[in-house]
């Protein structure tokens, strides 16, 4: 009962109501009668025809008058006129049911059908739809019907594009033109393949929606069509591999022989994997297909190209991924010769690395480094927990600092055939609508305008600089953002995320600034003069985790007493051994998903979250291996989980992300979750845990 | 702020059966059976499913089935995908779905899926995402899935997507939040979220809270508690739900209540129906409202009955 005002009825309206009812009742079980017994005369078809009148929704009528005309055009013989006159019927029949409630669905299609059986005129169509539009711009079935009509009349993309002009120059609010407008346009683009005449069109677009704008700055529907402009304007269209692991150039010390038993920590010297395998990580800019032994060719003594197999980081399986790792076997290094091996990575000099629209990697890319072997030289002992106290850090000194791989892409790359994807008119239009929107904002506080003013900005940022390694912006993209938290307090935390994203940017845009976060781990015995450096983001307000391109180097990582509620984008950092996201808002096990990617993860701290806490779980359909979502690695059959094991179906959260790992150490305690039952089952499936919330299992 | 009149929205749901006479229902028998699962639902959230004869429901659910396998809205009526789920839905409810001939009712629908990925409705050919999300749901929770194309399917579903991030009913049509509900609860069952860009549909999704509190369907509309399911349940899907204002939600629903009859309506001070009852009862439940047992966003039944069907539990 839409938009019908609360009322008790009077008497004398419920009995006229009773009235109604009782006459709409006889008329329905009527046409039931006939429809069961397949009558189509006359009497019977003017019954289906009131009812309709009357109850549009009424589907078995609209169904009924389907087998009807079938049933009297193959009576009928061949006269056209006579077909053409059951058609023009029905049409009579739809416009009748529209008029009661044009949001009929049973009504339009009805229409669609007769029309599509090609026997009536269609000159009536625009006309009608012209009566209904006006009367409801915001019609979506009348929407759709108008681009089936269009299609049957063979109306050109400009006809129609002028037509949602004309609706937008009547009521600039009208999204439902707005959206039209798109798919036309979008047809007009794919069409004016050269540049330059799609640049006029964009270019007119931009001038026609800031009109609209500056109309009426608050309401939503142009500024939609705006950020599609946009989207349309600084869309990277190719892939471009934005960062790797190990960086080009780098001298990476691996240790062999580490065996689970070893402590997470024991390896560690200045910058070393300890792994026999070790991953090497490819970030791209967008999802692409197509990474294997044929588009990347690895050169080096140790590994042939064909044992390495290049897995898609994607949770839900999906054969595209931003991120992509293979792992490079190490077995046939000699342990004892310290020379070290060179290893050449080529990619993108043979198609086949794709985007999802079937664009090829826009710019080859060789990285080269060097692998060193280096036999352990002392191992700590077992007993040893990590500890996160602040007194266990300490900053880097100055010569560490040097084995801190990151932030040397730009310059390397550019040593390759690196050209600049965006146009100077991309950057134009950018720099154009930035001065529009800043004058449309000096006269108007306009919520979307601030959005969309923080949006180009960093979108100015991208382009300049796509290796995202200059922020220009960022302190006053970090203040618009401010401001709007307070402006529309509703949208409160999605402001907060989206602030959280640009400061994770800033903060590892440059070397400089980086540094400051990074802390030497003092809390074990160490090999070496210095313990391992720890990326410490803990404290700074981040709501949401970003930047993951630059952080593929991070082995520790200390998020803690921040207001995280998911780690989408963590299953990139291959190196990862320990992670502290203790004190944050994590609400389920499912929202762990990514760690379940992460081989080299001993360490975990997910203490003082709220896992257990709610009822309602939002990653619930997000993670990989959900048995819900029918494409998990699970298969949840009797074979795997025994249907007597209850704690396995009742905790299948937990033992989804953890059964994977090889912890040595997990703190949870904090949670609603925990508790001895629960505690008892970790136990189960971490074979190989430790520590449980600091103590130490084998001293008990 | 009230509180939600959970006893007087049971009496009032009891009651729409029996005013079979009002011209109301007289309109809508020729969707009993959507109607039935959405007091069904209701019932059960609310923790009075046992109020029902189970028999007397299972009995006539039956007799809207048809040879084809497909249920009618009521019984003489056509069947339609439509209504096989709320068939489907209430007999899981009830922990029936044993009643079922699931090979006759997986015919049905499989029968219905066409050449480009996408579902009719019936028999008669009208296309729309809706009907992708009733017969993936239908068939899943029948642990039928593998009967259809599912990947066509869900290329489908992908090809409506529009300049905002959400869905329309086919390709080219404007997204509308029901059906992105629609599409996005059919690519989360079949595990096929990574084809939504979270963020922009997301923050379109959030963009629907006004400053009622309520949330509207599309931009420019006005605000309307059945909404309060179709964006929230999306926005929890896609793990966006934190963006919006929740309290203020909240607020919106529990003022749409008839505290008097019982009964939620669009809007505050409007004629209360069954449909909006459901879902500002539903919305308060993904909204973790105390009293209301949890809601599956994507199957839109309570979670232990999600649970039930693919763990053989109840709930933790």
């Amino acid at each position: 009962m839409h938009g019908r005002p609360r009322t008790a009825p009077k008497p004398e309206d419920a009995a006229a109501s009773a009235a109604k009812a009782q006459k709409l009742r006889a008329l329905q079980s009527q046409f039931l009668s006939y429809h069961h017994s397949r009558i189509y005369t006359e009497e019977a078809l003017d019954a289906s025809a009131k009812l309709l009148e009357i109850n549009p929704e009424y589907y078995t009528a609209w169904n009924y008058r389907k087998l009807a005309v079938e049933h009297r055009v193959g009576e009928s013989g061949s006269s056209p006129e006579y077909v053409k006159s059951i058609f023009d019927e029905e049409l009579k029949v739809v416009e009748n049911a529209l008029r009661q409630n044009f949001k009929s669905y049973g009504a339009w299609y009805h229409r669609t059908w007769v029309l599509s059986k090609g026997h009536s005129s269609l000159d009536h169509e625009l006309r009608l739809l012209d009566r209904f539009q006006k009367a409801d711009p915001r019609n979506f079935h009348a929407w759709n019907y108008r681009r089936f009509v269009a299609a049957l009349l063979g109306r050109s993309v400009e006809d129609e594009l002028q037509y949602t002009e004309d609706l937008i120059g009547n009521n600039f609010s009208n999204y439902s033109a707005w959206h039209n407008r798109s798919m036309l346009l979008s047809e007009i683009l794919k069409k004016k393949e050269q540049e330059s005449s799609s640049q006029d069109v964009i270019s007119k677009e931009y001038e026609f929606v800031l009109n609209a704008l500056y109309t009426d700055p608050d309401d939503q529907s142009g500024w939609f069509y705006h950020l599609w402009l946009l989207d349309q304007t600084f869309k990277v269209k190719a892939p471009l591999l934005v960062s790797s692991w190990p960086v080009p150039g780098f001298d990476l010390v691996v240790s062999g022989n580490v065996s689970f038993a070893d402590h997470p920590l024991s390896s560690f010297s200045e910058f070393t994997v300890a792994l026999e395998r070790f991953p090497v990580v490819l970030y791209f800019n967008q999802n692409v297909e197509g990474v294997n032994s044929s588009t990347v060719t690895i050169q080096s003594t140790f590994v042939q190209n064909e044992d390495v197999t290049w897995k898609p980081l994607s949770l839900q399986n999906s054969p595209a991924s931003k991120v992509w790792v293979g792992y490079l076997d190490l077995s046939g290094v000699d342990h004892h010769s310290s020379a070290p091996y060179t290893v050449e990575i080529k990619l993108g000099h043979h198609q086949g690395i794709m985007s999802s629209n079937g664009l090829q990697l826009s710019i080859p890319f060789d990285l080269s480094f060097t692998v060193s072997v280096k036999p352990l030289e002392t191992q700590s002992s077992k007993d040893e927990k990590v500890a996160w106290e602040e007194d266990k850090f300490c900053a880097c000194e100055t010569h560490l600092q040097v084995a801190i791989p990151c932030l040397c892409y730009d310059g390397i790359t550019v040593d390759n055939k690196y050209e600049p994807t965006t146009s100077d008119w991309q950057i134009g239009t950018i720099a154009e609508e930035i001065s529009q929107i800043r004058n449309l904002l000096a006269i108007s506080d306009s919520k979307i305008g601030k959005i969309t003013l923080a949006r180009l900005l960093m979108a100015h940022d991208a382009m300049s600089s796509p290796y995202a390694t200059k922020t220009v912006h960022a302190e006053e993209v970090l203040g618009l953002y401010s401001e709007l938290m307070k402006l529309d307090p509703s949208h409160y935390q999605y402001y907060k995320d989206e602030r959280s994203l640009v400061l994770l940017q800033q903060l590892l845009s440059s070397r400089e600034t980086l540094l400051r976060y990074c802390f030497c781990y003092r809390g074990i015995t160490s090999p070496s003069a210095y313990g391992p450096i720890c990326l410490r983001l803990n404290n700074q307000s981040i709501s949401r985790m970003g930047s993951f391109d630059k952080l593929l180097w991070v082995q520790l990582l200390d998020l803690s007493d921040n207001e995280l509620h998911s780690i989408e984008g963590m299953e990139a950092l291959q190196l990862l051994r320990c992670l502290n996201l203790g004190r944050n808002k994590l609400r389920s096990f499912t929202s762990l998903d990514p760690l379940r990617y992460l081989r080299s993860l001993k360490v975990l701290n997910i203490s003082h979250n709220e896992i257990g806490l709610h009822s309602i779980d939002t990653t619930r359909y997000s993670c990989s291996a959900s048995p819900l979502s029918h494409n998990g690695e699970i298969i949840w059959s009797d074979d795997v989980f025994p249907p007597e094991d209850a704690d396995v179906t009742n905790y299948w959260e937990a033992f989804m992300v953890f059964k994977s790992l090889e912890l040595t150490q997990l703190d949870i305690v904090g949670n609603a979750v925990t508790n001895e039952k629960f505690k008892s089952f970790l136990l189960k499936i971490l074979p190989k845990l430790q520590f449980l919330d600091g103590q130490n299992l084998h001293q008990i | 702020m009230g509180e939600l009149a959970g006893d007087k929205h049971v009496k009032y749901i009891l009651s729409v059966e029996k005013k079979k006479d009002s011209f109301e229902s007289v309109v809508m028998e020729h969707l009993r059976l959507n109607g039935a699962y959405w007091g069904l639902t209701t019932l059960d959230l609310l923790g009075k499913l046992d109020t029902v004869d189970s028999d007397e429901v299972v009995s006539w659910i039956l007799q809207c089935q048809h040879e084809s396998g497909g249920f009618g809205g009521n019984i003489g009526h056509d069947p339609h995908l439509l209504y096989t789920l709320s068939a489907v839905q209430v007999l899981a409810l009830f922990d029936k779905l044993d009643v079922l001939d699931i090979n006759k009712v997986t015919d049905y629908i499989r029968a219905l899926q066409n050449e480009d990925g996408s579902f009719s409705g019936d028999i008669w050919g009208e296309v729309d995402t809706r009907f992708s999300y009733c017969a993936i749901c239908c068939l899943a929770i029948l642990k039928r899935l593998d009967s259809i194309n599912v990947e066509k399917a869900v290329r489908y579903i992908v090809s409506c997507k529009t300049l905002d991030g959400g869905f329309g009913c086919t390709p080219g049509a404007e997204s509308h939040a029901g059906q992105i509900f629609c599409c996005v609860g059919a690519l989360a069952i079949t595990g096929s979220l990574h084809h939504i860009d979270k963020d922009l549909l997301g923050w379109w999704l959030c963009e629907r809270q006004v400053k009622s509190g309520g949330l509207n369907g599309r931009p420019e509309k006005l605000a309307d508690v059945c909404y309060s399911w179709w964006v929230l349940s999306s926005l929890i899907m896609i793990d966006r739900v934190h963006w919006i204002d929740k309290e203020k939600l909240i607020k919106f629903i529990l003022d749409c209540q008839d505290t008097e009859n019982g009964g939620i309506s669009d809007r505050p001070d409007d004629a209360v129906d069954i449909f909006h009852t459901y879902f500002g009862v539903a919305g308060l439940s993904l909204l973790e409202y105390p009293g209301l047992k949890a809601t599956d966003p994507a199957y839109a039944l309570p979670v232990d009955v999600v649970n039930r069907i693919f763990f053989g539990r109840c709930s933790t």
